[in-house]
Formats: C-alpha cells, sequence, structure tokens
C-alpha cells in the first residue's frame, strides 16, 4: 500500500474510532469536536477542488459555507414558527428535513458559485483573490442588514432538524450522517482528480496555454470546477448551521473563507485527504491551545508560517512524501 | 483542396511587427515543410494557426471557413493540434494522464498511440517530468494526435535531441504521413530528414514567405540563400 493510502486510512479510521470510543466513554462533547471536524473537513473538500486541483485561491468561500447555512436556517426557522417562505405566485414552505435541506443548500450555493465564478474568473491571480474577497464581504454585509432572518443577531433553531429515520439530537447519529457525507465527498473528490476533467484541471493549472491548445476551454472548465466546489461547501454550511442550531452573518466573513483556506494548507493543497488532515489539527489545536490562552491563534499563525516555508505539502505531504514530480 | 490556408497575414508583436506578409497553404494529407533561419517568423506563423497571436491583416481559413475569430482552443477542436516548441507536457501528470487529458474520441486512442510510440507504453504510469527529452517530445506527439486532429502542428520536433531519438522521431512522422490521411505542417532545421518526409515547402524570410514549392525542386542555390548556414 502507498504511504499516502495508508495516513489517510489512519486519519480516517481515527475520525471513526475516536468519537465511537466517546459514545462508549460517554463523552458527547468529544463527539461534537468529531462532528465540527468531518464538517470543517467537508468545506475544505469543496475548496480543494478549486484551490489544490485549480489553483483557484478563492477567498470567498465562506460565501458557499454561509448560503448553506442560511438555506437551512430560513428553512427550518419557517417551519419552526409554521409561516410559509412564499405565499404567492405559489406556496413554499419550510423544513425541517434535513434532506430537503441539503438539496436546496446544494443547488442554492452551486448557482451563486455559478455567477460568482463566471464574473471572477475572468480575472486571475491577485485580482480573483480580491474579487472573491469582495463578493464574500457583500454577503457578509447584506445579512447583517438583513432584518427578516436576525441580522446581526443571526438565527436560532430550536431542535435540530430531522433525518427519516434517525435520531440527529443524538451526537453520535448526527456525527454518522456528517461522516458519511464527508466519505461520499471525498469520494467524488477522488474520482474528480483522477478523470480527464479533474486531470485537464490540474494541467490548466500549470499551463493554461498547453490546455487551450488541445482544445480544452479553461474558463469553463475553471467554473465547472468553481461551480462543484462551491455545492459542497455549500453542504458543509447547512451541516455547521444543523450542528451549532445557530446561522450568523459570521459564516459569510472573510475570516471563514480564510479558516477554510487554512485547513487545506495544513493538510496538503491538492491532496485528496488534505482538507481532513488539516481540519482535525485546526480542531485540536483550537481545543487545546484554546484551553491555555485566548490568543491561541498566534501560535496558528506560527504553524502555518512554517508549514509554508518549511513544508509545502502540508502535514500530508510530510508525513507521505510528496505525490508527484514538479518541473 | 487546401486545409490551411494563410492569404497575407501580418502580425505584430505589441508594437513590432513581426510578420510582413505570410503566405501559406497545406493540402489534405500533404506533410508541408515551413523553413527558414533563426527569427524569420516561423514560430510566430505557428501561434498565428493556433490563434494564440492574433494577425492584424490577411486571411486565415481552415477546412474551408475563416478562424481569425477563433479562440485558441476553438481553433484546436476545430482540428488543429499543436506539438509545441520545447516538448511542453503537463510536467505534473503521468504519461497516461496527459493523454487522457486531452483526448477527444476519433480515430487516435491510447492504443494507437502506444503502437506509435512503444516507449510511451513502457512509460505510462511514470510522471511526465522523469522523462527524457525525446519520450517527452514522443509524448507531445502522442498528446496532439489524441485530440485527433486534421492538421498536426510540429514546431521543432526533433531541436535539441540526440541523433538516434531524432531518427525515432522521423519514423514516426513518416509513420503518420503514409498510414493517416493526417496533414502536417513542420517546423525543423535538417533538411536531410524533410527531404524524405515533407512534399511541399516554404520558406519564410523576415517575416514574409520567399519561396514555396515542391520540396524535390527545392534548389541549393535557394537553400543557400534562405536557410544556409
Amino acid at each position: 500500500m502507498r504511504r499516502e493510502t495508508l495516513l489517510n486510512a489512519v486519519i480516517m479510521g481515527a475520525l471513526l474510532l475516536v468519537p465511537l470510543w466517546a459514545w462508549v466513554a460517554d463523552e458527547p462533547f468529544t463527539i461534537t469536536l468529531a462532528t465540527r471536524v468531518a464538517i470543517l473537513s467537508l468545506a475544505g473538500v469543496g475548496l480543494n477542488i478549486a484551490l489544490g486541483l485549480g489553483g483557484l485561491v478563492s477567498l470567498g468561500h465562506a460565501i458557499f459555507f454561509g448560503i448553506g447555512g442560511y438555506a437551512m436556517g430560513i428553512l427550518a426557522s419557517h417551519a419552526q414558527d409554521y409561516s410559509p417562505l412564499l405565499e404567492s405566485p405559489f406556496l413554499i414552505e419550510g423544513t425541517k428535513s434535513m434532506p430537503v435541506i441539503w438539496l436546496v443548500a446544494i443547488v442554492t450555493s452551486a448557482l451563486a458559485a455559478l455567477v460568482i465564478g463566471a464574473l471572477s474568473l475572468r480575472t486571475s491571480g491577485v485580482y480573483f483573490i480580491m474579487i472573491t474577497l469582495a463578493f464574500g464581504q457583500m454577503f457578509f454585509f447584506f445579512t447583517i442588514s438583513w432584518p427578516a432572518y436576525g441580522g446581526e443577531d443571526g438565527l436560532s433553531i430550536y431542535v435540530r432538524n430531522g433525518f427519516p429515520g434517525l435520531n440527529t439530537l443524538d451526537p453520535i447519529q448526527f456525527f454518522a450522517i456528517c461522516f458519511v457525507l464527508l466519505s461520499l465527498a471525498l469520494f467524488a473528490s477522488s474520482r474528480i482528480s483522477r478523470s480527464p476533467f479533474g486531470l485537464a484541471l490540474t494541467a490548466a493549472r500549470q499551463s493554461e496555454t498547453r490546455v487551450l491548445t488541445v482544445g480544452i476551454d479553461s474558463f469553463r472548465l475553471r467554473l465547472v470546477a468553481f461551480t462543484i466546489s462551491g455545492a459542497i461547501t455549500g453542504l458543509a454550511g447547512a451541516l455547521f448551521a444543523d450542528l451549532n442550531r445557530f446561522v450568523s452573518p459570521t459564516m459569510f466573513s472573510w475570516q471563514t473563507s480564510g479558516e477554510i483556506i487554512i485547513f487545506v494548507i495544513l493538510g496538503g493543497v491538492g491532496r485528496l485527504f488534505g482538507p481532513v488532515a488539516g481540519a482535525a489539527l485546526f480542531i485540536l489545536l483550537e481545543h487545546f491551545l484554546g484551553g491555555l490562552s485566548e490568543f491561541w491563534q498566534i501560535y496558528l499563525g506560527f504553524l502555518l508560517l512554517a508549514v509554508v516555508l518549511f513544508a509545502r505539502g502540508g502535514l500530508i505531504g510530510t508525513l507521505a512524501g510528496r505525490e508527484v514530480a514538479h518541473d | 483542396m487546401s486545409l490551411l490556408s494563410l492569404e497575407k497575414i501580418t502580425a505584430f508583436y505589441g508594437a513590432s511587427q513581426a510578420l510582413f506578409g505570410v503566405d501559406l497553404d497545406v493540402r489534405e494529407g500533404e506533410v508541408m515543410a515551413l523553413l527558414g533561419r533563426n527569427g524569420m517568423g516561423k514560430s510566430t506563423t505557428i501561434k498565428v494557426i493556433c490563434r494564440m497571436l492574433r494577425h492584424s491583416e490577411g486571411r486565415l481559413q481552415f477546412a474551408g471557413r475563416d478562424i481569425a475569430a477563433l479562440a485558441s482552443y476553438q481553433a484546436a477542436r476545430l482540428g488543429i493540434g499543436l506539438v509545441p516548441e520545447g516538448r511542453r507536457c503537463f510536467a505534473s501528470l503521468t504519461v497516461a494522464e496527459n493523454l487522457v487529458a486531452a483526448a477527444r474520441p476519433g480515430h487516435w486512442d491510447i492504443g494507437r498511440v502506444h503502437a506509435l510510440f512503444p516507449r510511451l507504453a513502457e512509460r505510462h504510469t511514470q510522471s511526465a517530468a522523469t522523462l527524457s527529452g525525446g519520450e517527452q517530445q514522443m509524448l507531445a506527439i502522442g498528446r496532439a494526435l489524441m485530440t485527433n486532429p486534421q492538421l498536426l502542428l510540429l514546431d521543432e520536433a526533433t531541436e535539441g535531441l540526440a541523433p538516434v531519438v531524432r531518427q525515432e522521431i522521423w519514423a514516426a512522422i513518416l509513420a503518420l504521413k503514409h498510414e493517416s490521411g493526417l496533414s502536417i505542417l513542420v517546423v525543423d532545421k535538417s533538411l536531410q530528414e524533410l527531404s524524405k518526409a515533407a512534399d511541399r515547402a516554404t520558406i519564410l524570410e523576415k517575416g514574409e514567405t520567399v519561396w514555396s514549392g515542391a520540396m524535390d525542386t527545392l534548389q541549393p542555390d535557394i537553400t543557400d540563400r534562405y536557410i544556409g548556414v
């Protein structure tokens, strides 16, 4: 077995076994931590398709995370107080059903990614970073100033949404849902990276001209990647909202975008399990260093510097070695 | 019937003019050599054909349609397969992935490319960055073939390669010529090899077409004047 495959198995195994142990030992908080890791990993898996495969440094992925969150918040808050979402021209009611919420989160964030991507992907490099950041700030301030759904205070949902046949309020069952969705996203991500589409995306990151001369429209390629990426991050947003039973404009903040980028960089840009390793490390640091000091992020800063300067492949790259040679 | 035709093409890099009137036509199923000394506009002409550089005047037609307005990828989809100068493979992908990434359905598939270049079959799972120069060149040709082009552009395909490897590449070009109805436009410096492979030649001098004709009518006085060193 390749070292990276082995490492991936260890990471996934730990992410599964730690909460199972916590369940047996009756430590619900640990299960919640693991659920956070699974959900944030999922957001990172989404970004990794744009950033890792496509080389698109998006400082606006919080948009999709937030849209997913608000999809859940808006639908559930209407279901909670029995008010319809829309009465005319046709009736739309809120829902407390997770599958429906996920679908709405995926579709709306994919649409947003399609539109934002179509506009932002005309630029590249630092301009792309800036324009995605600008879109992120637009959404952030829009939600702050939108009183219908809580404005700055956000929205609280009292009971976690339901999934047919499961009790989602039981931490281990909710964890299982998130873990399964993460696994599905990882499977999809690995298929994408090996498909002609993913290979072309990798090639376009390296040299756009070469890709154009073999007849591939690099703009459309990146737009599709950005849309898939946004959809996955949107799903993570819906789960994150359900974990906290709370959504607020913070989900749209540029710090959130930055954190998702940090997961990917810490774990290893473009590595399949990079976001999982990165998110796990982030949560562990937040938990343990956060216990030591309120200013734990200063240590995170040092770690990030160390990774960027000395371990470009991130955690996975350092432990499993370089994946491929570059020219 | 000509597959590709350039009439009085002029082109600029910024303010400086590089092409002053290039006439060139490549007929279906023929191998055309594009000759000239360094800096005479051969690669610029290739760039114009691939739409990597916009020409300013003249007519550019491929397969009976004007391709002046097309983007580079659209020209490639229409059937222009480029093997760029300097063996530009996708270094971060394996040999197989390089071929798959570019593939479009048609006559050429991985099996046929492997038959043409058995060395690529041996190096199937190897990263393209670890290939020798000759193997990278084979891969670049294979990748262009995988797009199933009607016209293959070979820009300095044998430059800087060991003589043995050059022979392999030339053998492959000859095989392509005889096996398939592919039209090929070759930019190369070795007249000896070109005289075996090419049907016709066009010579550029200072961004202008100065001679065009059948390869076997290319007399020493002309080669001395325009190509000779």
